[in-house]
Formats: C-alpha cells, sequence, structure tokens
C-alpha cells in the first residue's frame, strides 16, 4: 500500500513556491495504517497531508507506508525509504517501541527525523540527537501534568494503573513524579486487557479519593465502560490517550465530567487552531484528535523550515526547525534544549456536544513544561 | 483483604469463565465432530460484536442486537463452512491452520474496510445497567449478573440439546464415528454445517454480550480464541460438560491469581517486588493448570481421545 502526493499542483505553480532556490523535499512517513493501533496513524497522516496541501507547495513529496504496528516492518520500511526512495526528512511513527526500532539509525543516517507521537525518555536523554525533533510530547508529559492537576484538585491519595509496557511503566513514573499526595495501589495490567472487573473491586477496596489510569486505545474503552457500570464514583484522571476525537464515541456516557490532560484541544482560542478544526472538519467529515493535530504541526514546522533552508542545507536547515518559526495549533510552542517540546498542558473535561463526545478546556495544568531528560542530553 | 473484595472477584472470575464457555462450546464441538482445527472462531465473535453495535446502533434495542449477532455469526459460518471449510475435512490439521489463519486476515481487513478503523460504539442496555447491592452488601454490576445467568442458561441449554434431541444423538454419534453415521443415513455435511452454525452462534453471542463492557474493534476476537483453545485442552476435546468446567476453571484461575498472588508474595517480599513477581506468575497462572491438568489427565479432564 503506498501513496505518493504531489500536493496542490496548481497553487504551488501560482505562488511559485519552486522558484525560491532550495529545491524540493521528500518526506517520507511510516506510521500505522492497519490493526489495533491505525485510528491514531490514519489521524496524523490525514493532519500533516492537510497542512501539505493548505501550504500550497508543490515542491513537498510525501510517501506514506503503513508498518502495521510492528517493529520489523517499520525498519523495513526505513530502509526502502533511505536507500531507494532517497527521503530527506522522516516522521509519522506512533509507538515508542517502534520508534526506537527505526530512529537511532534513521538520524545516524542523516535523515532528520520528526516526531509527531512517540516520545520515548531514552531519545530525550542521552540518546538525544542534533537530527531528532519531537513535535509532539516527551512520553512522560501528559501524565506529569495529570498529577500536577491531581495536586489542584486535591486529591491526596490516588490508585493508579497502566499497562506493563515501557510507556505504561513511564506514564506511572510521570504521574508519580508531580503528584504529592499518598498512593493507595499501583497496578501493572496486561497489555491487551479488556477486562478490568478484577482491577475494579481493587479499587473499591482500597479507600482511595482518586483514580490516575493510562490505558490508550481499546483498553482505556473498556476500562472506563466497566468503570461507570460498576458504581464506583471516585473521580478519575488521566492522560488524553484514552479520551481522544477518535474513541471517545465509543466509550459514550461512562467518559462525560472526566479530566484528562492534552497539549491540545479542539476548542484552544487561537486562530491557527480554529482554522484547523474547521478545515480538517471540512475536508475529512470528522473532528480532529490530538494525533491530527499533532500530524499537521510536526508538516507546519517542516514547512516554515523550508521557507529559509532545504534539506540540501542540512546544518542551516536544522538551525531553521530549531527556531520552530510556525503556528502551532496549540499556541505557544518552543523546542527545549534537547529538541522536545516546551508547552503548555491543558487539563480537559469530557462534555457532550451537539450530541457529540469531545472534550473542553478547563484550566491550564502546567505551563511551559519541558521534561527532565534534557538534563541529560548534550545538544 | 475483605470477604467483600473475594466474593465480587469470584464473581468476576465467573462471569469472566461463563463468557469464555461461550467460544469455548463451539471450538470444542467443531474440533470434536469434525477434527477441525477452526482459528476463525475469533473472528467469528467480532462479526457478532460489529453486527450487535450496527443494529443496536440503527434500532437502540440489545434484545435486536444480540439476535442480530447471533444471526450474522451462524451466516458468516455457513459461508466459511461450504466455501472453505468444507474442502479442509481430509487435509491434515496444519492445512487447516493456514486456511483459517487466512480466514481471520481476511475477516479483520474485510471489517475495517466496512465499519472502518476506530472502535464502535457498544453500550449495556438501560435495564441492565449500574450496580445492584447482593445480600451481604455486596455491590455489583447488573449486567455481569446478567451474563453469569445467561452463561448459565446456554450451558443447560446445550447440555439438553446434547444428551436429549436426535440432533444432539447425530452430534455424539459423529464424534465416535463418522463413517458409521453417514452409513446410517444421516446427511453428515449438513450435520457438520449446522454444528458450525451453532458454534459461530454461540461466539458472535459471546462477542455481543461482552462487547458491551468491552470495546468493538477489529482484532477483539483473538486473544480470547488463545484462552477459548486452553480451555478445550484442559475441558477435554469434543465435551460441552469439560468446556463449561474448563472455562470456570480458567476464568477463576485468571482472575484471583492476578488479585491473590501478589499478595500472597507481599507475605515474604518487599511489596514492589511482591507485585512484579506476583504479576507475572498470575499471567502464567493458567497455563499452569493446564500443564498440570494434561499431566494428571493427558486428555484432559472430560475427553475420550488425546
Amino acid at each position: 500500500m503506498k501513496r505518493t502526493l504531489m500536493a496542490a499542483a496548481l497553487a504551488a505553480l501560482a505562488t511559485g513556491a519552486l522558484a525560491d532556490g532550495h529545491g524540493g523535499v521528500k518526506v517520507g512517513m511510516i506510521t500505522t495504517l492497519s490493526g489495533g493501533g491505525a485510528g491514531l496513524g490514519i489521524d496524523v497522516r490525514d493532519g500533516f497531508l492537510l497542512a501539505v496541501a493548505q501550504s500550497g507547495r508543490d515542491d513537498i513529496e510525501v510517501v506514506v507506508e503503513d508498518d502495521q504496528r510492528k517493529p520489523d516492518v517499520a525498519v523495513q520500511l526505513a530502509d526502502k525509504m533511505i536507500r531507494a526512495e532517497k527521503v530527506d526528512v522522516m516522521t509519522g511513527i506512533i509507538f515508542s517501541n517502534l520508534a526506537m526500532a527505526v530512529v537511532p539509525s534513521a538520524t545516524a543516517q542523516g535523515k532528520i527525523y520528526l516526531s509527531p507521537n512517540a516520545g520515548p525518555s531514552a531519545l530525550a536523554g542521552r540518546g538525544c540527537h542534533e537530527n531528532y525533533f519531537n513535535v509532539a510530547w516527551q512520553n512522560d508529559n501528559l501524565h506529569e501534568a495529570a498529577g500536577a492537576y491531581a495536586n489542584t484538585a486535591g486529591y491526596a491519595n490516588s490508585f493508579i494503573l497502566a499497562p506493563n509496557y515501557p510507556a505504561g511503566q513511564d506514564a506511572l513514573t510521570g504521574y508519580k513524579r508531580m503528584f504529592e499526595g499518598d498512593l493507595a495501589g499501583e497496578v501493572f495490567t496486561d497489555l491487551g486487557q479488556t477486562d478490568y472487573a478484577a482491577e475494579i473491586a481493587q479499587i473499591r477496596a482500597s479507600g482511595a479519593d482518586s483514580v490516575f489510569f493510562f490505558l490508550p486505545g481499546g483498553m482505556g474503552i473498556s476500562f472506563l465502560k466497566q468503570y461507570a457500570d460498576s458504581g464506583v464514583d471516585i473521580p478519575v484522571v488521566g492522560p488524553a490517550f484514552s479520551f481522544d476525537q477518535g474513541i471517545l464515541q465509543a466509550v459514550g456516557e461512562a467518559a462525560v465530567g472526566v479530566v484528562n490532560t492534552s497539549q491540545w484541544s479542539k476548542d484552544l482560542d487561537n486562530p491557527t487552531n480554529a482554522a484547523f478544526v474547521e478545515s480538517f472538519q471540512a475536508e475529512y467529515g470528522r473532528l480532529p484528535s490530538l494525533y491530527a493535530s499533532q500530524g499537521f504541526d510536526t508538516a507546519n514546522l517542516l514547512i516554515s523550515a523550508l521557507e529559509t533552508a532545504g534539506p540540501d542545507d542540512l546544518e542551516a536547515f536544522r538551525a531553521a526547525l530549531k527556531a520552530a518559526d510556525f503556528d502551532s495549533t496549540r499556541g505557544d510552542f518552543a523546542f527545549g534544549s534537547n529538541q522536545h517540546p516546551i508547552q503548555d498542558i491543558y487539563a480537559r473535561e469530557v462534555i457532550v456536544e451537539d450530541g457529540v463526545f469531545t472534550n473542553k478546556v478547563i484550566g491550564l495544568a502546567l505551563e511551559d513544561h519541558g521534561d527532565v531528560y534534557a538534563a541529560e542530553c548534550r545538544l | 483483604m475483605s470477604a467483600i473484595l473475594i466474593i465480587e472477584q469470584v464473581l468476576n472470575g465467573l462471569q469472566f469463565g461463563v463468557m469464555l464457555f461461550l467460544m469455548a462450546a463451539g471450538l470444542t464441538l467443531i474440533f470434536g465432530v469434525m477434527g477441525l482445527i477452526n482459528l476463525a472462531h475469533g473472528s467469528l465473535y467480532m462479526v457478532g460484536a460489529f453486527a450487535a453495535a450496527a443494529v443496536a446502533g440503527v434500532t437502540g434495542s440489545f434484545v435486536l442486537a444480540l439476535a442480530a449477532a447471533m444471526g450474522a455469526a451462524a451466516i458468516a459460518g455457513v459461508l466459511v463452512e461450504t466455501l472453505v471449510i468444507r474442502r479442509l475435512y481430509r487435509a491434515d490439521h496444519l492445512d487447516q491452520v493456514l486456511a483459517t489463519f487466512a480466514l481471520i486476515l481476511i475477516f479483520s481487513e474485510g471489517t475495517r474496510w466496512a465499519f472502518g478503523s476506530f472502535p464502535l460504539f457498544l453500550d449495556t442496555p438501560s435495564w441492565a445497567s449500574g450496580p445492584v447491592t447482593l445480600p451481604g452488601g455486596i455491590e455489583y454490576p447488573k449486567y455481569r449478573l446478567m451474563l453469569i445467568g445467561v452463561g448459565l442458561a446456554v450451558a443447560a441449554g446445550l447440555g439438553l440439546l446434547i444428551t436429549r434431541t436426535r440432533i444432539g444423538i447425530q452430534i455424539r454419534a459423529g464424534e465416535n464415528d463418522r463413517e458409521m453415521i453417514a452409513a446410517l443415513g444421516v446427511d453428515i455435511s449438513r450435520l457438520y454445517t449446522l454444528v458450525f452454525a451453532l458454534g459461530a452462534a454461540l461466539a458472535g453471542l459471546a462477542g455481543a454480550l461482552v462487547g458491551a463492557i468491552q470495546s468493538v474493534q477489529v482484532g477483539m476476537g483473538e486473544p480470547v480464541l488463545i484462552l477459548a483453545f486452553v480451555v478445550i485442552v484442559i475441558g477435554g476435546i469434543g465435551s460441552i460438560k469439560g468446556a463449561l468446567i474448563g472455562a470456570i476453571l480458567v476464568g477463576l484461575t485468571d482472575t484471583l491469581g492476578g488479585i491473590f498472588l501478589p499478595e500472597v508474595f507481599k507475605l515474604f517480599m518487599a511489596p514492589a517486588g511482591a507485585t512484579a513477581t506476583g504479576s507475572a506468575l498470575a499471567s502464567m497462572a493458567i497455563y499452569i493448570l493446564m500443564g498440570a491438568v494434561l499431566i494428571w489427565r493427558p486428555t484432559g479432564l472430560f475427553g475420550a481421545r488425546p
């Protein structure tokens, strides 16, 4: 499955984008378009292509490939893109384990990698690289924000749970880093677990005053539905991954009122975001998710850098990327020393709007937040 | 660790067990009667859940959704049996595994093509949602109690079907001696289609019932399929009684192991290490159970043949 997209050729002819002398850029996007995590990759791809189309440039060629959420497939695709397709810039990977398999070798071969989602700590600290830019977040960020929100909400005794895999462990670490109260319990579930009756019974018996959970995708749907059905009424906090636009409709009523943390929300009040939400809806007929906003921002970062330099002058191109001189859907956006975002993270609440479940910002959880691993990065 | 928590966990284990039974019953019948390893059984579970979500979305009726789930899964089962599987009865198990694995891929991508990549919404009906208070002050979700009831009722019904009806006699005879009942004038290929449709309908029912409290998405059937295979190996291949006992054993072991093993390890280990060791051991518990049963009874608890 391969799609080559020559974006908006006619519009670009009119603006003469080719005439500015930097030449074209070829982008290799490896993302998850089939299997369990397909919704995330599809949103990133659609957001990215929307920004490219809106830029009106015809010198950005995007090659999209499906990694099927399998690290070995991702590695093969990356090889092919670097050797056969000769791409200049790579992007698209959703899952941290795939990013760890692809990114270090791609950046070592002189390719620029722009991460639209995965932000494993190993690439933020000692493993940071001058060719690696993360446009989404470091993995811990949203969980840290959840911990910070729990403090302001006055919670003192949290029950926390996450699946037993690296990102799940990072999640609990991130929450505990910020949360000042005690832990009523800490549980690691199986990755892909669908029945949480046992954990919910433990929560009921634990005497906690709040529950923090990180269960992305289908796991979160199952947990929230079962939690609402169980009659346990302890408030729940979580990162946005279980509350994005793609899965909220599947959770339904059970999610209403739940507070979750995100660096983006569709009601963030800035002109770029308003235009993004409107045009995404017009183009694809659905509301954008945070993944779509990350794809959109990634493309706009790339486009902004191309205004000053092209990948043929790598030094200047990197500097232009690092300047992050683009209008983000999140409002303020800057890179820290390890080329990960420094940004505001918000607390959102799930609401019903015109019969559609969606999120509304209720406050700021963390302001201008970077990550703790930046100190270990020697860039 | 209070008594209430323990009772609640036993109920959870029982509920998990009876849902596994719905999957395992079809699988064990198909394996027992036809000698077929059907890896696509999990896909029929998924078909049931998607059909239920689609019908519930249009009509708003949960009962209609369940009927649609059973109907759609049975139809899918009949199609699969007549178009693909009928050609494989004489082939060896490896060919069957290959063909039914291909069916998994076809069903998964077909469902994605028809319904998209995002999970669908299927909720518990309003008359069965929320908790009920059981004697002793235990709050338990009404829907899960209903699942236990439905599962046990289906088990009883299947038991009667197998032991008391003409069809049941033919099914049991088919398990024992295929050539003989064909020689006695029973239309064996019709019997096979019927058994396959019955198994598929049960898988579809399980998918719809469980889909209402979990998520309806592509690939939801495969984790359950693995557990269902464990169940029929423990229970003995071809035995409905074995499937029921095995399913409840697996359900209880999995649920209670996950809760109590970490607690047991906490008695003589540091809490963090105990949680890690206990959880690791708990996820192995059902396979240890399966190994133990196989050492004790190589044909499974109620199985006649190895």
